[in-house]
Parts: C-alpha cells; structure tokens; sequence
C-alpha cells in the first residue's frame, strides 16, 4: 500500500493566472524518501505545505495511509515536520520543544520523558536537553528540530529545505546522518531541497519540479542516467551536462551526428536512435563530463573527435577539462594524472552508449 | 591623540549641543521643580515668596490637604485604568495575533479600518458614545467608562502587536500547528511568552492614556465616580476663598506620579518594544 498518495493535486492561489501545482500525481510506499528538487518557484514548498495541510489545494486529493486527509486539519494528519529556519519554539527548553507535541496529545507524563531520552540518545542532545534554542548552534538547533520531529513517530515526516542554513561542512555531516537516520528508522520522508546533490545522495525516489509540474519522478539514478527532458538533464548533476548542438544524419545506413572540434567533423554514430528519426533535423546532443575521455594515440576505428584545451580546473579528485565542439564549451571530467596541457590537442572519446538526444525547441527527450 | 581628543571634546558644535540640551532640560523641568517647590510651602510663603525660591518653612500640609481632596478620585482612576488597560492589551494581543498569524479573507482591510481609529478624535465620538452608553445602562458609571476606554485603546494595541507578531516567523505557528496546537494554545503558549516587550509597551501605554484622559472622564462620568484629573480641575477650579497654590501643586503631582512611576520602571522596555518592532515589522 502507498504510505502518500498525490492524486492529480492542483494549486492556485487567490486571483493568480498560472496555477502554482499543476496536477501533481505522485505515490511513494511506507518507508521511502521521496525528494521533491527543483529551482526556486517550481511549487515543492507549495506542495509540501499542501501535503501538511498548511495551505488548502484547489483540487485533487492527498491520500495518506490509505486514508484521504485533502480536507483534514494539519494536527490530525499525523505529520512532523523539519522547517528550514528549525522554528524552535524560543521561549522553551530543548527538552519543553521536543515534548510539546506529545504534551499537547495528552500523553502521559512517563511516556513523554521516556521519549525525550529515546529521541535526545539518537541525536545524541542528551547533554543539551535543558538549553534555550538560543544557547545552540546552527547544527543543534537542526538536531533539536529533527528530534521533535521524531518524538511523535507520525506516519509521514516532512523536512523543508533543513540543510540549507547551516555551512559547507556541517551540511554534508548533516546529509550523511539524515541518511543513516534514515536507513536505521526507515521512517517514510519527503525532503524539499533546491540542492541536486541531496537530491542525489538523499532519494530513494526524487521528483524533480519545474514551474508546478512533476518533469520527472523516479529512483535519481534514473533521472541521473535517463533524464526526461533538457531540464532535467541540465538540473541534475554538477558540472552540468554538455550540450552540443547537433544534426540528425544518416551515413551507410546508420544514424549519425558531426562533431567539429579542431580539424575535421567526425561523424558519431548512434545506436539508440531509429534511422527513420535521423531526417537531417536539429537536435541537442547531451552527454555527461564524465562521459568524455582523453584518448592517447588511435586505438581501432574508433572515430576520435580532436579539440583544443581551452580551460582546466583541477578540483582534486578529478580535473574538468573544457575544450570547443561544435561552437559551444564541452566539459570533460578526467582524473588528474590524464590532465592535458592548455592550448594542446587532444582526442575526445565519447561514450556513445550513454549519449541522449533532446529537441531543441520543447527540450523533450528524442533518444 | 592627546589633542585630537581635547579638540573634540571643546570643539564649538559640542558646546553648542551641549548648551541646546541644557536649555530644553530646563525648559521641561523648570515647571516641575516649581511645582514640587511650591506643594512643600505654606500659604503664607506662597503669597510673599518668589516662585523660584526654597521655602522658608518645609511643611507637608499642601499634600496632606491635597490627598484628602482627591484620594477618593484617586482610586476612582485605579478601578478605570487597570481594567482598562488590561483588558484592551490583551483584547489587542489576541487581535494582532489573529490578524498576523491566521490571515482570512479581507484581514488586511479589517486592520486598515481599525487603524483609523488612531486618528479619530476624541471629541468626535463624545455625543454618540454618550447615546450608546445610555442604552446600554452604563451612563456615569465606572464600567462605561472603562468600556470606551478599551474600545477607544484597541485600535493602538492591536497596532502594536500587529506589527509585533508579523516579525515572528510564521514557521513558528506552522510548527505548532503539526505539532497538535489549536489557535489558543499557540496562543497561550508560544506567542504570548514571546511577547513580553510589546506587551510592556501597550501597557505602558495604555496606562499613560487612560490614567491621563481628561475629556471622557468629565463627559461619561459624574460626581464621586470622576477620575483624579477631573477632580483636579475642580479642585483647581475652584473660585470661593483664597486660592491655595500648595495645594494645587500638591494635587497635580499625586495626579501625575502614577505616569510617572510607570515610566520611571518600565520605560526602558517601552523604549526596547518599540525599536523590536520598528526593526523586525
């Protein structure tokens, strides 16, 4: 059974012209963490309020647990949820914040210190249980706010962007250990994050949203490997895809695309694409830095397309490369020891299993 | 550094402010110095002295006439003002917090039409009030009074803790929300703790206003229910026998130590609430 269920859920809010949610339709199973990614205004918030019942939808349904909740009140839908600015309740202790949910259902008094000690041990705040918000710092007042979240064990957990306000370091800490958590309580989460490598690192399923409508929904390397449309591809992943600007031909029978670097255009040939799509039409050629390797010396007929380096980055792990094809700048992520020199002519080999084919003007997925 | 420091401190534009802040000082405290000076005199030192000199005699007698004139007013102003001024901060409180925190359709026009009652005069609202009190069975008496002086303060503190509770982020009550609090509960337990220096604020003002009024108290309520600064008026007023300044003094500044008193201990919060607002709203 589906833990959330998002039937064809839609959004406008007051006299606005364009609907803010246009028609989510998205089902995750009890234990999942589903990732909703996207620019700012894409409506993941929006849709994350919706689902906590913050704000009304126009129409659709939310469905949690089996049970329909569209139109039920934010406290008896059972959900905790993470806010981006924590929204610790200033005024209280960590041990008040954290028992306030529990104190607020009547629990008893034994059960609530019993869950206090429980959620304070697994965040490891025991020492801080009776500071003032105020008195922590960034990373715990973001444990304090997963902690209340997790004192009530709701059906669904909501975290709204947690990450964002803490600093380099303490962020990826803090990814890890949201995962951990995550992996060891097998709570069913829906993470909003503007941030494509938490989405990555995060997701069991990620949603990726543009202009309040689902672009993609699936395991991320799906969307990393496969990605639906131009958006997607170039929202997912850092450095971006490259996207070169190509022309569908046929050559002896196979379809083909030409890339000019420095020197002749080198036809590619493309397995996944049908000869009959390959009119001579425009196309966008997608292919992931990683994808692209330095050859030394010919090996075989394999057609290798030669370029000048223009640029190098050396970032530690891996070095980007960035050389001209076909008019625009291609990125090409090689491990250090491969690093060429600038200004030298290198031969680019491209991994033609993995490449996609976008149509320029809508951005859909051609191959 | 040495006479960078001595140019400045005797530079021409220090002395210049200094002087100007001496002369306003002045100005305001002249009159209250004269005040206390002459309630501490006799009748007789009064009449002979100069306004400005100590008494000859330091006597307590203007206070002690003052006081039994006007204690009972006194109190009077004690059982309109701490209702009053409890009772329309906290109806402000709840107002504010409704209209910031759970925002319905027309709110903002509601808090616009409310806001014009900060720019109502009094004297507009005298002839009509005096017609409502009188159906409602309230003519001359306390609890009329009181009512509209927190009809009249209302709009001022929902103002107030409007803009104070529109600085506190709203996450605050979503959380609350999820986490099974209804709308008084948040209330009671999350907005009202954070409150403490916009409530000193209201209070503090609300205090000053009603303790202060003059022109509802002779209007809404009569004899032995008049506020002190009606009876101060009377008192000063009053044409038959020698005109006995101490007195009048003596009365005045019991009329005026309870603003006083306020102001003396809760000023440095009413200066904190209202730059908390100004900064956050």
């Amino acid at each position: 059974m589906a833990a959330l269920e998002l039937k064809n859920v839609r959004k406008t809010y007051g006299n606005a012209a364009q609907e803010a949610l246009k028609g989510i339709n998205i089902s995750i199973d009890t234990g999942q963490f589903l990732i909703l990614v996207g620019p700012s205004g894409c409506g993941k918030s929006t849709l994350m309020n919706a689902i906590a019942g913050l704000e009304d939808i126009s129409s659709g349904a939310i469905i949690l647990g089996g049970e329909d909740v569209t139109t039920v009140e934010p406290k008896d839908r059972d959900i905790a949820m993470v806010f981006q600015s924590y929204a610790l309740y200033p005024t209280m202790t960590v041990r008040e914040n954290i028992a306030f949910g529990l104190k607020i259902r009547k629990t008893p008094a034994d059960q609530i210190a019993a869950e206090v000690d429980r959620v304070a041990k697994l965040l490891q705040i025991e020492h801080l249980l009776e500071r003032k918000p105020s008195q922590l710092s960034g990373g715990q007042q973001q444990r304090v706010a997963m902690g209340r979240a997790l004192a009530r064990r709701p059906k669904l957990y909501l975290f709204d962007e947690p990450l964002s306000n803490l600093d380099a370091k303490l962020r990826v800490e803090m990814r890890t250990e949201i995962k951990l958590m995550h992996q060891r309580l097998k709570t069913t989460t829906v993470y909003v994050t503007h941030d494509q490598i938490e989405a990555m690192t995060l997701g069991d399923r990620v949603a990726v949203m543009k202009d309040g409508e689902v672009q993609q929904f699936g395991t991320p390397q799906e969307i990393y490997n496969n990605p639906a449309n131009l958006f997607v591809a170039s929202f997912i992943g850092s450095p971006p895809m490259n996207f070169i600007p190509v022309a569908l031909d046929q050559e002896s029978g196979r379809s083909v695309v030409r890339l000019q670097g420095q020197g002749e255009r080198i036809a590619i040939s493309l397995p996944m694409l049908q000869t009959a799509l390959a009119d001579g039409r425009e196309a966008i050629l997608g292919i992931r830095p990683e994808q692209i390797c330095i050859r030394r010396g010919q090996i075989g007929d394999l057609p290798l397309v030669s370029a000048r380096v223009q640029v190098v980055e050396p970032t530690g792990p891996d070095t980007l490369v960035y050389v001209e094809v076909n008019g625009v700048q291609v990125c090409c992520r090689l491990a250090p020891v491969d690093t060429p020199e600038i200004g030298s002519i290198v031969a680019l080999e491209l991994d033609v299993e993995r490449l996609v084919l976008f149509e320029p003007a809508s951005g859909a997925r051609i191959a | 550094m040495a006479d960078l420091s001595r140019s400045k401190r005797w530079s021409f534009n220090r002395i210049a402010i200094h002087a100007t802040l001496l002369v306003a000082c002045a100005v305001y405290l002249v009159p209250l110095i004269v005040m206390l000076l002459t309630s501490f005199k006799t009748p007789d030192d009064v009449r002979t002295g100069n306004l400005l000199t100590l008494p000859v005699d330091w006597t307590l007698i203007g206070w002690i006439k003052a006081w039994s004139t006007v204690h009972e007013y006194f109190w009077n102003s004690f059982m309109i003002t701490v209702p009053a001024v409890i009772i329309s901060t906290f109806i402000g409180a709840l107002n504010g917090y409704a209209l910031s925190k759970w925002s319905f359709k027309g709110s903002n026009v509601l808090f616009s039409m409310l806001l014009f009652g900060c720019f109502i005069p009094f004297q507009v609202i005298l002839l009509p009030m005096s017609f409502t009190l009188g159906k409602l069975g309230l003519a001359n008496t306390t609890t009329g009074l009181v009512l509209v002086h927190v009809i009249y303060g209302l709009a001022f503190t929902t103002l107030f803790f409007r803009n104070y509770y529109v600085g506190i982020p709203d996450a605050l009550i979503k959380a609350a929300r999820l986490d099974g609090a209804g709308f008084f509960t948040i209330f009671w337990k999350i907005l009202l703790p954070l409150s403490t220096p916009i409530v000193m604020v209201s209070l503090i003002w609300q205090f000053t206003q009603v303790w202060n009024d003059f022109l509802f108290g002779v209007v809404f309520a009569s004899g032995s229910a008049q506020p002190i600064t009606v009876a101060l008026n009377n008192l000063v007023n009053t044409s038959t026998g020698a005109k006995e300044y101490n007195v009048d003094m003596a009365a005045a500044m019991i009329a005026a130590l309870p603003t006083l008193l306020v102001y003396i201990f809760a000023g440095k919060y009413f200066v904190r609430g209202l730059t908390s607002g100004v900064v956050k709203g």
